[in-house]
């Protein structure tokens, strides 16, 4: 309310590794002025019950993303590709361990 | 914390075909029918937009305002470890209330449009925090009750046709029960207690029974919007068929207690498998949601005082942000 700065604070996207060994995973997003407190309050807010054992905060603007509106075009040429697929291939039963 | 109470749209969440170009339209309609997950990018109707921001707004206002009636408490919790079970609920209200702020704000609003339109009273918030908690049994009762009401209706969400509004409620869902446990054992100490602690459950009972019925919102012939909540999947169970639910798990739940659910026509039907209750007094719950309940002008006086407490706080956290980035600028 009648906030001198109307503008929200940077919003940063959360990614949290689980336990050693398992990749980063985006978990959600947050508002912080700077990156020390964007961790801190990604620690506060997405690991209250040790959920996680490294956290990655990354600036929502700095994300390059891909475009759902060309995600057809983007993706098709992977769809025909079915030889890139083990089962494309045909192995007789008795052939073990292939 | 929080049920479907709020699904009172207004008619700018109404669908507009006209608006939306047919073909869009009933192209999003098969990928939701198909049970596919909408994405922040992806093209959707405006009126389904504007029903989920107002819905996820209405819901993180109401895990933010929820926060005050159990906050209460907190000084006058009766051990050292009520206290600090408290303050971890209340801090994963204020948790869920931020990521439900996230998944709105994936739809195009800002965090700051919201928080404003709720202190200056615009938005919508559960009408069951409008009610006081005058005992320590009625934070058992909440817990029990209404976290219990919110899980019924929360669990659906989780798989509501929206990604971020789905995957944010996964999140809360996991949190709840612990709400809701930590609830019913301060309710099973207490009628196992002295009588005047059996008297001072009763009575929380009494008081949180009906609103936390009313958090279901109106009946299914009287609400508006669910059938189109319906078909997006946003929605996913009419308002009666949960609130049955809730009735049918609750009351034996009172039971093991010792207590009584203050309803004279509650019976048990034994070809239906489910308790009949009496007649819901939606004329309060109108009430209260218009502005009247008990503590509607307190827990928005409480909001607005919070924030401007908070306001020097944030001031010097933007200009300690301002003058590192220009020394960092300085030094490159």
């Amino acid at each position: 309310m009648n906030d001198d700065a109307k503008q929200d604070w940077p919003l940063y996207e959360i990614f949290i590794r689980a336990k050693s060994g398992l990749d980063h995973k985006h978990v959600g997003s947050l508002h912080a002025t700077d990156a020390r407190m964007a961790l801190e309050h990604a620690r506060d807010l997405y690991t209250r019950r040790q959920e996680g054992v490294s956290i990655w905060a990354v600036r929502s603007a700095d994300i390059v993303a891909s475009d759902p509106v060309d995600a057809d075009a983007f993706f098709e040429p992977a769809r025909d590709k079915i030889y890139r697929h083990p089962t494309f291939y045909d192995i007789p039963d008795e052939v073990k361990t292939l | 914390m929080y049920t479907q109470g709020l699904d009172s749209l207004g008619k700018d969440c109404l669908q507009d075909p006209a608006r939306d170009g047919a073909a869009l339209e009933s192209r999003f309609q098969s990928r939701v029918d198909a049970e596919e997950k909408v994405e922040a990018k992806d093209w959707m109707p405006d009126a389904y937009r504007r029903t989920l921001i107002r819905q996820i707004s209405q819901h993180a206002h109401s895990e933010i305002v929820g926060m005050l009636p159990e906050g209460n408490w907190i000084t006058r919790a009766p051990s050292l470890l009520r206290k600090t079970i408290l303050i971890a609920k209340v801090q994963d209200e204020g948790g869920h209330g931020a990521y439900l702020y996230s998944a709105a704000e994936t739809l195009g609003v800002s965090r700051s449009e919201l928080v404003d339109q709720l202190l200056e009273g615009k938005a919508k918030y559960s009408s069951i925090f409008n009610y006081p908690t005058p005992t320590w049994a009625d934070v058992g009762a909440i817990g029990w009750l209404v976290d219990g009401a919110a899980i019924m209706n929360q669990i659906p969400l989780c798989r509501c046709s929206y990604g971020p509004y789905a995957r944010a409620m996964v999140r809360i869902c996991r949190e709840e029960s612990f709400h809701q446990r930590q609830g019913y054992e301060i309710m099973m100490r207490l009628s196992r207690g002295t009588d005047a602690q059996r008297r001072m459950a009763q009575a929380a009972l009494d008081r949180w029974w009906w609103p936390s019925l009313m958090m279901f919102g109106p009946s299914d012939n009287e609400s508006k919007h669910s059938a189109q909540s319906m078909r997006w999947k946003i929605k996913r169970f009419s308002n009666d068929e949960l609130r049955q639910k809730f009735v049918d798990t609750t009351v034996p739940q009172a039971d093991y207690l010792g207590l009584k659910v203050p309803d004279p026509e509650l019976a048990w039907d034994e070809a239906a498998q489910h308790y009949r209750f009496g007649p819901i007094d939606w004329r309060e719950f109108e009430q209260v949601l218009a502005g009247q309940g008990p503590c509607n002008r307190a827990r928005l006086e409480a909001r607005r005082r919070a924030h401007e407490d908070g306001r020097w706080v944030r001031e010097a956290a933007a200009a300690h942000a301002a003058k590192q980035s220009a020394a960092g600028s300085r030094a490159a």
